[in-house]
Order: structure tokens, then C-alpha cells, then sequence
């Protein structure tokens, strides 16, 4: 089955970190950006991350894996996968921050969330955007949302 | 086509949800000799602990029996298999036809043969009645101080959850040191001085040789050393061993827990066990051995579900690991972190102050354990390296870096985690 | 150390209610402008080192920067201009020549924008382009005297035997800029809009990498006097070879590209050793007259079996309209011109700015030129130095050109600001450079696009513009200059040029 999934190009990363900036707005209370960094900083964060050494970077977020360690690690429930997107997604409501995800997550994607709260934060594809903050603000297309092949 | 499940967690839960991927037709049937809908038992801590509330220790939502097709038989207890039969029979008095039958009855609480332990004020702490028991006699009756019996994660869930509520511990471990199973000394030790900075009484090398009571409840300890402790409570939290009884009674094979291959059959025709109760196969330890643990539970009923279904979909093998947090502090043992031995190369990094440490070990260049605490961030890249034994040589160096992440590794392997939809190596 | 004299050209407005301290801005600097400070958690600017090439304001995802010119003044001076004092104090600190990069910045007259054009009205009809069909396509190559057919049982069959033509669907090509000039994802992305835009890109005098090979149909293969890269693959890999004599941003120079930026891959390219200069001589050392540039021109047709049309590439220069007859005459089947206003990656900004002569005084007299000696057919002329706009093309090819080569206007869709540094090798927007961390800012699939993009919106400009005027075919438009009017131009520049002035 063909859905719709945030592809990494290396090769086109910059390294500018637009992408998180963007993340943490999308998940900022406001949604502005200005509001977003100087009133609600410690109460948002981004769940994608940029990876740089030398010259090569790139922008990391959930992989969203078909056989997800995450799901059969999670112990509240809390990670689930949304019907319609195929997604794995972390029920913020039900997660109580034990971290097993962290301890299986293969491409180290999920990470705490400290602020002001004690969950697992992990991208969730920007739920009900067409497409997520970070594809939609990579300056370089080294992120792109396409339709790939997925185990149904 | 009947299934049918012995035991409602877990393992339940993955065998029904991959079976269903697979056949929305056959009938399975769940039997619990609970009498709650599926929760997690990894969240009683949480619970009591009064950082959830009761409706969160719901595992799935409530339509979850309804939208899988399942016939749940609870407060039922299956008192007998036959495998000649392809039945069941239960303590109702039910006998039940399966078509293919799936044991996944977890373990049962290790509570060491003392005198006068069914008193009130001494529980076990495995199940949802347990906390709701344990909960109940803290809000009827004043307590000043609670003995947790070991120190291992269940002893570690109980104290954090009575630390929660506000409760004098002391927390008693037969072994030299706490946590034995998952950590190395030096992480026991880095746990024990966050216990001792949070009050927590930690005793090592002792052990409860007998039970006090006063007005018919729990009101005291007398330790190994002679030591007597004046409590209200006590909660054993030494572990579990596989509840194998029903198993045996029906001739499977049983080792420490039912033998599985790596589709999760036992070794009568149509029976599968999984989860606690299973000895399955763990690719550190590279031989098959019971692990209690969620991960596992959930995957080998996935494994089973699949199966049963007429899907082959083989186990890789599981990974004994964990993560609690102690006081706060997160803590992590994955795969064989805590071996000593020449044949292993340990990289370790330590920071009492900032309670930070981190511990892997190699083995043949590949990586087959690490401890954490304090910082956990990708933690999981390790278990995946470890899950994929990769040879490692060639980062080495990386493996402990400040920044360690997808860049420390091998260009082939980032890529491949990075860019493919699947992790599958 | 002595105190240095020169003061920052731009000053950097960062509005504090704006700014997040996302610090994109301190990534996206090559030139280490703005730093970002733990302990107040601040970003700051120090602007001595900005070239003004708005990468920082472009990435800024609140709008808080704004990069303006330094407002500090000199006492004014009409003959002492700060750009002339300025200079002055960098030579006195570094001893040597100014470099620069990009086209000549100074206020020669810009004939485009003294040159209008003409429409149809009630006497002529013009033509909507959206109804009717406009062609531009154009073919580069020399073009037989006459044509001569014979009948036959199927109809008339020509029997003039063509050479080799390039095919354009628009007149307009992406002219020379070597790899190593600038960076490979620049050359892919200029490659891949020739391919799909049906024209052409040049390699410059930088080989080509193996991995643009396939682009080959589309590909202007150049041999210039270092000879870097020449060799019988690369010739026989391209649609079309050009040897470079000069360029018009500095005519009578060569070219020099620093050892620094030699890379493998550039090195294996270029065939030199890695990091050693290639330094391109200013005159080809076997090119002495118009006799040895024919030998150059046949060799080179053997050596690609008569398949493909060869340029000649030079510098306008004072006498143009003979040296573009002597190229003719030597065998090229394609003259390219490149004006005074053409860009470089690098070149001494004394030579940049005063040598050589405008492109479209040098279009007129050549065109003219080979009118009059009879020999217009034999060669394709190409246009080359500042093509800003699709009218730009349209004057050009009304003045005498085949089709324009277009390079500058190529950067800029692809990012370029026209700061002018390219020689620093320090581009932020990923073209002139070879810094791994820079290049990989020019995606070649964005790059690509707006190339193409451009393409078609000039072309579909053109159309509108021809249509007006009443031609359907590019063809129809070339030469002719009745289309032409000068504005605010005198009698001797309106000679020049060939066109009347406005009113007449």
C-alpha cells in the first residue's frame, strides 16, 4: 500500500535547521513563530532533529518504521497507529514518560519531553497538515513528503 | 476456526492484533482469570503512584474486544489443556474447543516461604488488584514505614510509587547490590546513592527472615542480621518465575518456561505459548531463555498471532532490556550491559556528579550490552546495533561521543536507517 | 598589526523583537558575519565581512535582517569616489591586483534600454500568440550558399548537403562556466534545464564530469587554451565544441583557477594534478592568426568526423566585425560574442571594468560586417555579456544575432545576488564554490526548475513580443533592425548600432 511519508535526502541537507525551528512552532501552543520562541520556549520542542558532522547533515524524524519496536514496547498504549495515516503516533494523553520507546527506537528518533511535561516526543507526521512543518519549510527540498510503498 | 488465548496482556494483545492483520474470520476467544478488561501492568507503579489515573491503565480503548471480534471469558481461570482433545476446561466448568491455542499466562510473583505472610499489610505487586489492595490499605490505615523485599524492577516500580505517595522506605535486596540483574556495580551503585539522596533505606546482603504482626496486620521485619524493622507495609517485588503449571499438567515440554520455537510452538500440535511464560530465543545470549519483559511479550504473540493466521513471520530473537527511572532518573539495561569477563571490551563513561553513565560492551567487534543513566537520548540507535550486530570496529571511538548519533555509524548503516521506510537490515 | 583603512560596506539591521536566536543565519554565513552568544543567548552582527549577498535575509524565517549599505560617508567628491579611495586603501594593505567577479559594474550606457521596439498597428496585423503559433526554434551552423533540389518520383528531394545544425527551440543558451568555476550541482542543474528545455549549456574550459555525460546532446563542449579536459571522448561526447579565445569580462586574459579548489574530482575532470593551479594562458599558444585558428577549427572537425558544428568564442573587442569575418573565414560555424558586461568567476577588476566593448555594438557591426563581405550565412552569431530579459533577447536577435548565450541571468535564477565574490570561493548559495558544505546548498532538482522556468518565461515574453510586432517566426526578426528605435541615443551611436532614431 502507497502512503504518503517524509523522505530524507542527505545530500541536499544544509544544515540550516529551518526544520526544527518550524517543528517546534507547528507544536507551539500559538503557532507563531515570534510567540513560539520568546513566550512558549520551554514548553515546546521540535521532533525532528538535525544531524551534522563535517559537511554532511541531515534532518531526522520518525522513520516510521512497518514493524515499529516502538509499538510493541510501548507499555501505556500510548503509541498507536493512526488508522488513516498509517503513522505511529504517540498519544501524548496517555503517555507517562517511561522511555521504552527511546530504548528501541533503531534510528534514535524519539526523544524526552521535559518541558513541562514527561512524554515521549516524536514526530507525528504534523497530524491533519497536508504536508509536515519541516518538508514544507526545507529551504533545499532535502526533505520531501512523497507516496512510498509501505507494508500494508 | 476457534482460537483461543490463556491471558489477557501483552502478549494477548499482539497475537490478536497480527492475527487480525491476517484472518478477520476465525472466532478467538480470551481467558482471563482477571476480571478487568486489558491494562498494563507496567503502569500499576504509575498508578499507585498516583501519577495516573485508574481509566489510564487501560492498554487499549474499551471497544478493543468489540473491534477485534474477541469473546473475552473473564474471572475464569483454565484449570486443564488437552492436547489430544483440542480442548480446554476451565474452573467454571467450561470445556472449550481450540483449533489453535495460544498460553500466554505470564508469571507469578516469587514470594519466599516465610511464616505469616497472608496477613494484611503484606502484598505482591504484579497485578491490578495488588495496587488497588495496596491502595486501599494505605488510605485505611497510617503508614509510617513500608519494606520493599528486593531490589530489582519491580522492587524499584513498588519504591518509586510509594516514594510518590509520601512513604518512609526501606528497600531490602538479597544480593550485594540492587538492580543486579540489569546493571554493572558501579550503575547499582550510581542507583543506590539517588535512592539514599531520596531517603530510601537501601539494605544489600540481607534478606527478611521473619514477619511481625500486631492486631492481625503486618507490623515488622526481623532481617538476616538481626536488624528488626518496625513497618505497616511490606511489598515483595523479587520477580516472577513463568507460570508453567498448565503447561506441564498437559506434557508440553517445559524447561524454566514453556520450550517455543521461533514461531512461538510448543511442542504439542496447534499450541503456542508466548510472552513471560515462553523460553524464546535471545540473540545476545544467542539460546533460548525466558525474559520478562513487555517488548518481548508483545512481540512474540505478534509472532504467534501471525502464525496462527498461516503467516511465517520468523523471530529474530528478542533482547533483555528495560528502562525504569529512579527517582526521576532514567536508567536503561539493554542486552548483556552489565557482563564482565576478558572476552568482552567495555567502553564506559562516568559522571557521579551530573549522575550520568554510560556502559557497552563489545564482544567480536559487535555490540552486545549497554547501561545508561542519566542521559538516555538514542539510546535506542544502540539496541539497534545491537539487534543488528554490526561490526562496530571502525567506529569505535564514536561509540561514546558527546554526540553520538546516526553520523557515529557507518555510512552504509545510517543510510540505510535513514533513508529506507523499514529498518530491516 | 597596522590598523586597516577599510570600513564595512553594508550594515546589518537585526530587529531584536523579531529575532529568535535561531541562529539559521550564523549556519548559512560563509563569511562568519553573525555569532551567536551562550550567555546571553543573543545573535549579533559584525558586518565587515558581509559581501551583501542576502543569504542570511533570504533564510531568516521571521524577516528580522535587513542588509543595507553602510551609511558612512565620505566628503563628497565627484572624482574621488569611496569605491576609488576605497581601492586605493586595499592596495596599499594587500600590494596587489583587485580582483573581482561577475560582470562590469560600472555605469557604462546600457544600449538595451536605449532601444525600443515596434508593434503592428492597423496597417500590419500583429499576432496573438495564444491563438496562433509563434516558432522560435533556431539552428546554429553554417548554412549553404543556395539550395539546390532535383524531382523525383516521390516529389522534390533537396540536394544541398547541410552541415551540422544545432537545434534550439529557444535562441537561447546557458553560455560557458567551467566545473570548478562553479560547483557541480550548478553544472547538473544547467545541464539537466538544457535537456529539458531543448537547448544547450556550456562546459567552459573545465572537462566534463563523468557524471554529466548523459546530458551530452545538450552539452557545448569548450576548448580553451589550457586544454583542460580535452580529450576525444569529451569531444565526441557533445552536441557542439567552441573554442574559447577570449571572454568578455576580461579580454586578453587568462584564467586562473586556484589550486585550493582543485579537487579530486575536479583534477581528475580537468585531467591536472589535485591541488596544483590551473592557470589557463591568455593567448592560445597555437593560435597566432586567423590560419592557425583554421587549423584548430579542422582539427577539431576531424577529430568529431565532420558531426558537429564548431564555435569560436571571442571577446568584443575594438575591431570586432574583421575578427568575426577572419573566424568566419577560418571555418567556425558559429561565432560567439561576448561583451563587456559578461561575467566571470574571477578576473582583475581593472581589466573587468575597463577593457572591450558593449555586446551591442559589436552585434550590429558584425552582423553588418558579413552582410557586406557576403558571408552572414556561413556562421551562426551568438550574443553574449548581460542578457538581463527576454527583451534583451528580443534586440538582440533584432540586431543581428542568431541566438544569445546567457549566464548571469542563469545564476541569479539559481541564487546568485551578484555580490560579486565568487573569487573568494566562499559563495553562499552554493554556485561559486567548491566547499562541500556550500555546494550542497544549489539542490540540482530545485536548480533545475527555475532554470526552466526562466526559459519559459522569456520564451513565452518573446512570443508576445513578436507577436506584436507582427513575426511569427524568430527567424523573421533576425536582422532586422527596422524594429528598432534609438532613445536618447546620438547620431554616431545610432550608426553604430544601425537603427533610426525614435520619431523617424
Amino acid at each position: 500500500m502507497k502512503k504518503k511519508r517524509i523522505v530524507i535526502h542527505e545530500e541536499y541537507c544544509i544544515g540550516c535547521r529551518l526544520c526544527e525551528v518550524h517543528c517546534l512552532v507547528q507544536h507551539s501552543k500559538s503557532r507563531d513563530i515570534v510567540k513560539a520562541f520568546k513566550e512558549e520556549r520551554s514548553s515546546t520542542m521540535a521532533r525532528v532533529m538535525v544531524e551534522e558532522s563535517g559537511p554532511v547533515s541531515f534532518a531526522l524524524q520518525c522513520r516510521q518504521c512497518s514493524e515499529s519496536n516502538c509499538l510493541e514496547a510501548c507499555i501505556s498504549g500510548a503509541m498507536h497507529r493512526d488508522p488513516e495515516t498509517g503513522a505511529v503516533v504517540c498519544d501524548e494523553s496517555k503517555c507517562v514518560g517511561c522511555w521504552m520507546c527511546i530504548m528501541v527506537c533503531p534510528a534514535g528518533a524519539i526523544r524526552q519531553n521535559l518541558t513541562g511535561t514527561h512524554i515521549a516526543s516524536k514526530c507525528d507526521l504534523c497530524y491533519g497538515s497536508a504536508m509536515p512543518a519541516c518538508v514544507l519549510n526545507c529551504p533545499n527540498e532535502a526533505l520531501t513528503y512523497e507516496e512510498v510503498e509501505v507494508r500494508d | 476456526m476457534q482460537i483461543i488465548i490463556i491471558g489477557n496482556s501483552a502478549t494477548a494483545v499482539g497475537a490478536i492484533e497480527s492475527f487480525r492483520e491476517y484472518d478477520q474470520s476465525a472466532e478467538i476467544t480470551v481467558v482471563s482469570e482477571e476480571p478487568h478488561l486489558i491494562y498494563s501492568r507496567p503502569l500499576l507503579s504509575h498508578f499507585l503512584g498516583k501519577e495516573i489515573e485508574r481509566s489510564r491503565l487501560a492498554y487499549r480503548p474499551s471497544d478493543f474486544y468489540v473491534k477485534h471480534s474477541i469473546r473475552p471469558i473473564l474471572e475464569d481461570a483454565v484449570t486443564a489443556v488437552e492436547p489430544e482433545a483440542h480442548t480446554i476446561r476451565t474452573a467454571s466448568g467450561l470445556s472449550l474447543h481450540y483449533d489453535k491455542l495460544l498460553i500466554c499466562t505470564g508469571g507469578t510473583p516469587i514470594v519466599p516461604p516465610l511464616q505469616g505472610i497472608d496477613i494484611p499489610g503484606i502484598y505482591t505487586f504484579t497485578k491490578l488488584q495488588d495496587a488497588l489492595s495496596i491502595e486501599r490499605y494505605i488510605d485505611d490505615y497510617p503508614i509510617s514505614r513500608a519494606v520493599v523485599v528486593g531490589g530489582g524492577m519491580i522492587g524499584i516500580k513498588a519504591a518509586n510509587a510509594l516514594m510518590k505517595r509520601g512513604i518512609p522506605l526501606t528497600m531490602v535486596e538479597l544480593a550485594p547490590r540492587i538492580l543486579s540483574a540489569a546493571m554493572d556495580e558501579a550503575g547499582s551503585a550510581m542507583l543506590t546513592q539517588i535512592l539514599a539522596e531520596h531517603s530510601v533505606q537501601v539494605l544489600t546482603n540481607n534478606t527478611v527472615t521473619s514477619i511481625h504482626q500486631s492486631e492481625g496486620r503486618f507490623s515488622g521485619v526481623t532481617l538476616r542480621d538481626g536488624r528488626e524493622l518496625g513497618a505497616e507495609l511490606l511489598v515483595f517485588g523479587i520477580g516472577v518465575r513463568p507460570r508453567v503449571e498448565l503447561a506441564k499438567a498437559a506434557g508440553l515440554v517445559v524447561n524454566k518456561g514453556i520450550v517455543v520455537d521461533k514461531f512461538m510452538r510448543a511442542s504439542a500440535p496447534d499450541i503456542y505459548a508466548a510472552g513471560d511464560v515462553a523460553e524464546a530465543y535471545d540473540l545476545v545470549v544467542d539460546m533460548n531463555r525466558t525474559v520478562a519483559i513487555w517488548p518481548n511479550a508483545y512481540r512474540q504473540g505478534a509472532i504467534a498471532g501471525a502464525h496462527m493466521a498461516g503467516v511465517d513471520r520468523a523471530d529474530i530473537g528478542g533482547i533483555a532490556m528495560n528502562a525504569v527511572e529512579v527517582c526521576g532518573v532514567p536508567a536503561m539495561s539493554i542486552g548483556n550491559g552489565n557482563v564482565t569477563g576478558s572476552e568482552y571490551e567495555v567502553l564506559s563513561e562516568i559522571d557521579e556528579r551530573s549522575q550520568n553513565y554510560k556502559r557497552l560492551v563489545l564482544q567480536n567487534d559487535r555490540l552486545v550490552g549497554a547501561l545508561l543513566i542519566g542521559n538516555i537520548s538514542r539510546a535506542g540507535i544502540y539496541t539497534g546495533l545491537i539487534r543488528h550486530k554490526l561490526d562496530v570496529s571502525s567506529v569505535r571511538k564514536n561509540l561514546l561521543s558527546e554526540h553520538f548519533g546516526l553520523l557515529s555509524l557507518p555510512d552504509q548503516y545510517r543510510k540505510h536507517v535513514v533513508s529506507g521506510s523499514s529498518i530491516e537490515i | 598589526m597596522a590598523l586597516s583603512y577599510i570600513s564595512p560596506q553594508f550594515i546589518i539591521e537585526r530587529d531584536a523583537s523579531r529575532c529568535i536566536a535561531c541562529q539559521v543565519c550564523v549556519r548559512q554565513c560563509a563569511n562568519d558575519v553573525h555569532s551567536y552568544n551562550e550567555e546571553d543567548g543573543l545573535v549579533s552582527s559584525h558586518s565587515l565581512n558581509c559581501a551583501g549577498c542576502h543569504r542570511c535575509v533570504t533564510a531568516c524565517p521571521t524577516q528580522a535582517l535587513n542588509v543595507r549599505l553602510s551609511p558612512l560617508d565620505f566628503r563628497p567628491h565627484a572624482n574621488w569616489t569611496p569605491s576609488i579611495i576605497t581601492n586605493i586603501y586595499k592596495q596599499a594593505e594587500s600590494g596587489g591586483m583587485l580582483l573581482t567577479g561577475m560582470g562590469c559594474d560600472q555605469p557604462y550606457r546600457i544600449y538595451w534600454d536605449h532601444m525600443v521596439l515596434n508593434a503592428s498597428q492597423v496597417t500590419n496585423p500583429s499576432i496573438d500568440p495564444l491563438r496562433e503559433p509563434m516558432e522560435l526554434k533556431t539552428y546554429l551552423g553554417s548554412k549553404p550558399e543556395q539550395l539546390e533540389f532535383s524531382q523525383s518520383q516521390d516529389g522534390l528531394e533537396l540536394d544541398t548537403e547541410i552541415g551540422p545544425q544545432l537545434e534550439l527551440a529557444i535562441p537561447i543558451m546557458f553560455s560557458a562556466m567551467s566545473y570548478g568555476s562553479i560547483s557541480f550541482n550548478a553544472c547538473e542543474s544547467l545541464a539537466r534545464a538544457a535537456q529539458i528545455a531543448g537547448t544547450y549549456y556550456n562546459t567552459g574550459e573545465g572537462g566534463l564530469h563523468p557524471d554529466l555525460y548523459k546530458y551530452g546532446a545538450n552539452t557545448v563542449a569548450q576548448v580553451a587554451s589550457g586544454r583542460f579536459g580535452v580529450h576525444l571522448n569529451y569531444l565526441n561526447a557533445v552536441a557542439a565544441l567552441e573554442i574559447k579565445v577570449g571572454q568578455g569580462a576580461k579580454p586578453g586574459i587568462g584564467g586562473h583557477l586556484p589550486g585550493e579548489k582543485v579537487s579530486l574530482d575536479i583534477s581528475r575532470t580537468r585531467m591536472i594534478p589535485q591541488g596544483t593551479d590551473a592557470i589557463s594562458p591568455a593567448p592560445h599558444h597555437d593560435i597566432y592568426s586567423i590560419e592557425d585558428l583554421r587549423q584548430l577549427i579542422f582539427a577539431l572537425k576531424e577529430a568529431t568526423h565532420y558531426s558537429k558544428p564548431v564555435s569560436v568564442k571571442v571577446a568584443a573587442v575594438h575591431n570586432i566585425a574583421p575578427i568575426a569575418s577572419g573566424i568566419v573565414r577560418a571555418g567556425a560555424d558559429i561565432v560567439a560574442i561576448d561583451g563587456l558586461r559578461g561575467g566571470t568567476g574571477a578576473a582583475p577588476t581593472v581589466i573587468r571594468n575597463n577593457v572591450g566593448i558593449p555586446i551591442e555594438m559589436a552585434i550590429a557591426a558584425v552582423d553588418q560586417r558579413l552582410r557586406d563581405e557576403g558571408i552572414r550565412h556561413r556562421a551562426s552569431l551568438v550574443a553574449a555579456g548581460s542578457i538581463r530579459s527576454s527583451s534583451d533577447v528580443v534586440k538582440a536577435i533584432a540586431l543581428g544575432a542568431d541566438a544569445v548565450y546567457i549566464a548571469t541571468s542563469a545564476l541569479v535564477a539559481l541564487g546568485c545576488h551578484l555580490c560579486q565574490r565568487c573569487y573568494t570561493g566562499k559563495c553562499n548559495w552554493g554556485i561559486a564554490t567548491q566547499d562541500p558544505y556550500l555546494t550542497k546548498r544549489l539542490n540540482p532538482n530545485i536548480g533545475a526548475r527555475r532554470l526552466v522556468n526562466l526559459l519559459r518565461a522569456w520564451s513565452l515574453e518573446i512570443k508576445e513580443m513578436m507577436g506584436g510586432m507582427g513575426v511569427n517566426s524568430i527567424e523573421s526578426l533576425r536582422g532586422n533592425r527596422d524594429h528598432l528605435r534609438g532613445v536618447g541615443l546620438n547620431q554616431v551611436e545610432l550608426d553604430a548600432l544601425g537603427i533610426k532614431a525614435a520619431g523617424y
